[in-house]
């Protein structure tokens, strides 16, 4: 059942909230949409389900047009942020619920309900409140009404958000599981590059109303398509600068300059920018070839296994993410070094320079 | 825009229009009508222009009533919007009381209007009534029936008896909605009460105290029944609010040109404070 | 500036705790040294912010003192112990500036204006607000509104101490990094003791120099988060912290170490005597677990993820699973997979407490 958007565009007064998208989700495939608060994925969500009407374009589902089809007619499900159940219906009758209204028999609904709450690990507490249950209960059964009823499209818009950091690990291992084997076009959205990774499937990374790229979740990562998408998948952000290229040599302000890559070879000299991932700038040199940046620390934070170095290079703010511990003082100049050979290369309007 | 949702959206208001125009609209304009002709019955009418206004407006009788309206409305909002506040907030905000005390605020409002007044006229006789018994008793001269002053006495105190706890019931869904971390934030700030009072506690009532006292505004300057049954209107005329009065010259007298004029006076008066009100206590609103 | 001491303390919310199980926190004793940055870190209803109420005074404790340096504070309102504290929602004075928010602490304290004015705009410019000082409040977007609530903490200089309650939660994404950086900036500027409560380890482990781990109304371990990383004191511990957590997997002890697997497992702790007993358990990091191509624990892989600059490998090994992180270039192993775990790295643990250590 693929879900297609055609040129959909959606805009409030003069505000525009999404720019024309053209997206094709395939049956059977967990999508995601990745992007900062205000960056539309919400939005394109409601798109999706019928929640709100395009200003322009349309919404196909397995080719028909489904643009003017309201909510209630289309199979849709939707988990939230916030656990959204009902507070005097016991676990059961929630997820009993969608069924319900579908007017299935009564066994049919024991069984289908019994088999998700297995599954959601629900099984123990069917007869309890909603009141009665942790968060991660609340949402669990949040989700086992959403998927009790084989939609043909289910949204999940951040519903590990309000969720403690452990039980947000445990359900995000989970969900790629429970949509093993169906055959529903999942989109799942989420403000937290990491999370998209780890949940894989396929990406579509959005910017200020618009998709900017979409593909496999890990080829995505490797290739982001201009500089804009190399920002909202990196945790944390991207190093960016701007470099001039002179003959065979790049050079980053005068605070470093390394041989040209491939990649601008047979370029016009000028200006261009770079993309360099957190974990490429280390405080140690690991190889020869990397290329000492020096500049101002502004603060180190340490996390357990890896430490995070906050620090000035030129006019830019860089960060550098390496395993294990590494302090520095704040206001210190230190020397850390970039493994340019990992580095984007972006032309100067942001597109990705391929080799 | 989508020009299919807009006639869609025309015929779901239309239910409206034809209730607003039924109860509104069309007595609204029946009372333009009679205000701008002369009728003597029969349905024969005469244009007047707009002789009834003027002389509505330069009459002594209607500015009395209405300055003893405004008199009546001021002093019940001066007392019931800071009382209706001030005991919302000695009200307990969690435990088993909370419920007992929301019961007990909401009684007189479940009272009808023509018990209130029958109630309190009872209550208030010289003679036989609780109050007025025990006013006497004390050495005070007090006659409501005969004595102006008494009699607006009873009537703002009925008054504050009967809607202040409206305003407590508003208010206290204000308080309650205020998170706990405000109260903490401001105990560790250093705060005493009335600080909280003035930067927590009032700043998030605003809402719902707009509400109250446009509610309390409109509805004391249209009060009737209660007036009507308690005093009449009396001793003479002091108690003869714009309502009273209305009834008075329309049904008493049948001048219905006057009293149509009167009713459009009326009307836009409370429709002109109501906007003043209105406006000036969400000034700072969007700023 | 103080030294915070909290001296055997107890708390319930049931007036007359009878049972083990009525007491939320069950014995908390602890000393916080001046101008440290302490994290207490642990999952919802471990008793974290009743032991930050006890702290600020909104809570008084069933048992126990707590102390400001020698003085005895446990009976002193929030107000007379001089502490600040940073809400999971920004609260802000909406009627006023900036400036007023930021003055009103002082102002209720009766400082003269002209303090006030120069306090007001030297905490501004250390919070990026210095030329927002005429905007209300309300207006302000929410880490605005936190730095705020941040600020009016700062302002004053008898702060013994300030805390923070989940800051972050209502903090965008992209902007909780800022915000940390700030945090940890203001402390290494500021040198006031600090307390900061939350169930995100890494906002525990980036902010503190010593993290409180707790679990169950008590605490579990005491470290900074080197210690907390390679040292775990409790499988809670070794489990809450670290993404993926460590694994825990069920062994018989052995003499040089542990059986797992069908092979003998080096360790670097040894059960004490009393241990035998016990549950014995295996732990160690998905950091120290390797594929190795001789002599290992046969495994299956089960699923990769793929977090970008490393993979996380779940596998079954002996009837448990084990995860490990494999670096980006390095390769996997088809079939036949063999996994060694780092001895220095690798630890027993007994009833679920770091062996040989005791309790």
């Amino acid at each position: 059942m693929a879900l297609e958007l055609k040129q959909i565009e959606k805009v409030v007064g003069r505000d525009v909230h999404i720019h024309p998208t053209d997206l094709v989700l395939e049956p059977g495939s967990f999508n995601i949409l990745l992007g900062t608060t205000l960056a539309g994925k919400t939005t394109l969500m409601q798109l999706m389900a019928g929640l709100d009407r395009p200003t322009g374009g349309s919404v196909h589902f397995n080719g028909a047009d489904v643009t003017g089809k309201r909510v209630q007619d289309r199979n849709v499900s939707m988990v939230y942020q916030q656990f959204i159940n009902y507070p005097n219906f016991s676990v059961f009758e929630n997820i009993a619920s969608p069924l319900r209204v579908a007017k299935l028999p009564e066994t049919e609904i024991k069984r289908r309900v019994g088999e998700i709450a297995e599954l959601l690990k629900l099984s123990a507490m069917l007869d309890r409140k909603p009141s009665e249950l942790s968060g991660g209960q609340q949402q669990r059964t949040a989700m086992a009404r959403a998927l009790v009823k084989d939609s043909d499209l289910v949204l999940l818009d951040e519903p590990l958000a309000n969720l403690d950091f452990k039980l947000r690990e445990e359900l995000r291992e989970e969900l790629p599981k429970l949509f093993g084997d169906r055959d529903c076009v999942v989109v799942y959205a989420t403000t937290e590059p990491t999370e998209a990774l780890l949940l894989g499937g396929y990406t579509a990374t959005m910017h200020e109303g618009r998709v900017t790229q979409f593909g496999p979740t890990g080829a995505i990562y490797r290739n982001p398509k201009d500089v804009i998408s190399a920002r909202v998948f990196s945790e944390p952000p991207i190093n960016t600068a701007w470099v001039v290229k002179e003959g065979d040599r790049v050079a980053l302000g005068n605070v470093a300059a390394w041989p040209a890559p491939d990649v601008l070879a047979g370029k016009p000299d000028g200006r261009y920018q770079i993309g360099l991932r957190p974990h490429h700038v280390l405080p140690l040199r690991a190889d020869a070839a990397d290329v000492p940046v020096a500049g101002e620390v502004l603060v180190t934070e340490l996390s357990g296994s890896e430490s995070v170095v906050h620090f000035k290079v030129g006019n830019e703010t860089w960060v550098s993410l390496a395993h294990g511990i590494h302090a520095f003082d704040v206001g210190e100049t230190a020397e850390l070094f970039a493994d340019m050979r990992h580095a984007f290369y972006f032309a100067p309007d942001g597109g990705l320079l391929a080799a | 825009m989508n020009k299919q949702i807009n006639q869609k959206a025309w015929l779901f208001v239309l239910p409206v229009f034809i209730l607003v125009a039924f109860n509104a609209l069309i007595p609204l304009m029946t009372v333009v009508n009679y205000s701008v002709q002369e009728t003597f019955g029969d349905n024969v009418f005469f244009w007047s222009g707009l002789l009834w206004f003027q002389e509505v407006l330069t009459s002594e009788r209607f500015q009395n009533a209405l300055i003893r309206q405004l008199i009546f409305t001021f002093s019940i909002l001066a007392i019931e919007i800071p009382l209706g506040v001030a005991i919302a907030l000695t009200m307990p905000r969690k435990g088993p009381w909370v419920p007992v005390c929301l019961v007990l605020m909401a009684l007189p409002l479940l009272i009808p209007w023509n018990v209130v007044g029958a109630m309190w006229n009872i209550f208030a006789l010289p003679d036989i009534g609780l109050l007025g018994y025990t006013l006497n008793a004390l050495g005070f001269d007090y006659n409501f029936t005969s004595q102006p002053g008494d009699a607006w006495f009873t009537l703002i105190l009925m008054d504050v008896w009967h809607w202040t706890s409206l305003v407590v019931l508003l208010a206290y869904a204000g308080l309650v909605s205020i998170p706990d971390a405000f109260y903490q934030a401001a105990k560790i700030d250093g705060a005493g009460s009335w600080a909280i009072f003035r930067h927590i506690q009032l700043p998030k009532m605003k809402r719902v105290l707009t509400i109250a006292v446009l509610l309390r505004f409109m509805d004391s300057f249209m009060i009737y029944t209660e007036v009507s049954v308690l005093t009449g209107g009396g001793p003479g005329n002091s108690t003869t609010l714009l309502s009273i009065d209305l009834v008075k010259i329309a049904l008493g007298q049948f001048d219905l040109g006057p009293a149509a004029a009167m009713s459009l006076i009326y009307f836009l008066i409370i429709l002109l404070l109501s906007w003043v009100f209105y406006t000036v206590m969400m000034r700072n609103e969007d700023q | 500036m103080a030294q915070i001491t909290l001296d055997k303390i107890r708390h319930s919310y049931v007036e007359t705790p009878s049972k083990e199980e009525d007491w939320v926190l069950k014995e908390v004793d602890l000393v916080w040294e001046d101008a440290g940055a302490y994290a207490l870190l642990g999952p919802s209803g471990c008793g974290k912010t009743t032991l930050l109420n006890i702290i600020s005074g909104l809570l008084h404790p069933k048992q126990g003192r707590l102390l400001f340096d020698a003085e005895d504070v446990t009976d002193l309102s929030p107000d007379q112990r001089h502490i600040a504290q940073v809400f999971q929602f920004p609260v802000v004075y909406d009627t006023m500036t900036v400036y007023d928010n930021l003055a009103f602490p002082l102002r209720n304290r009766k400082v003269d204006e002209a303090t006030v004015d120069k306090r007001v705009r030297e905490v501004a410019d250390f919070i990026d607000m210095g030329h927002r000082l005429d905007e209300r409040a309300k207006g302000l977007t929410a880490d605005g509104k936190q730095k705020i609530s941040l600020g009016r903490g700062l302002v004053r200089e008898d702060v013994n101490v300030i805390m923070f309650d989940e800051p972050l939660t209502v903090i965008d994404p992209h902007l909780k990094w800022q915000l940390r950086s700030k945090l940890k900036e203001l402390h290494q500027r500021v040198k006031r003791t600090m307390i900061y409560v939350t169930h995100d380890q890494t906002e525990a482990l980036t902010f503190a120099d010593k993290v409180v781990v707790m679990n169950l109304g008590e605490i579990v371990q005491i470290g900074t988060p080197v210690d907390l990383f390679e040292r775990p004191h409790h499988t809670f511990v070794g489990h809450f912290i670290g993404s993926p957590g460590m694994n825990i997997l069920s062994c018989e002890p052995d003499s040089a170490g542990a059986r797992f697997a069908g092979g003998t497992v080096a360790t670097e702790n040894r059960l004490s005597a009393g241990e035998s007993g016990k549950r014995i358990e295996l732990g160690v990091r998905p950091e120290f677990v390797r594929f190795t191509a001789e002599d290992g624990l046969p495994a299956d892989i089960v699923k990769v993820s793929d977090a970008g600059r490393y993979r996380i490998v779940e596998t079954r090994c002996g009837g448990e699973t084990v995860k490990l992180l494999v670096g980006e270039g390095d390769e996997i192993p088809a079939d036949g997979a063999r996994l060694a775990f780092d001895p220095s790295n690798t630890r027993l643990y007994a009833d679920g407490w770091l062996a040989g250590e005791g309790r």
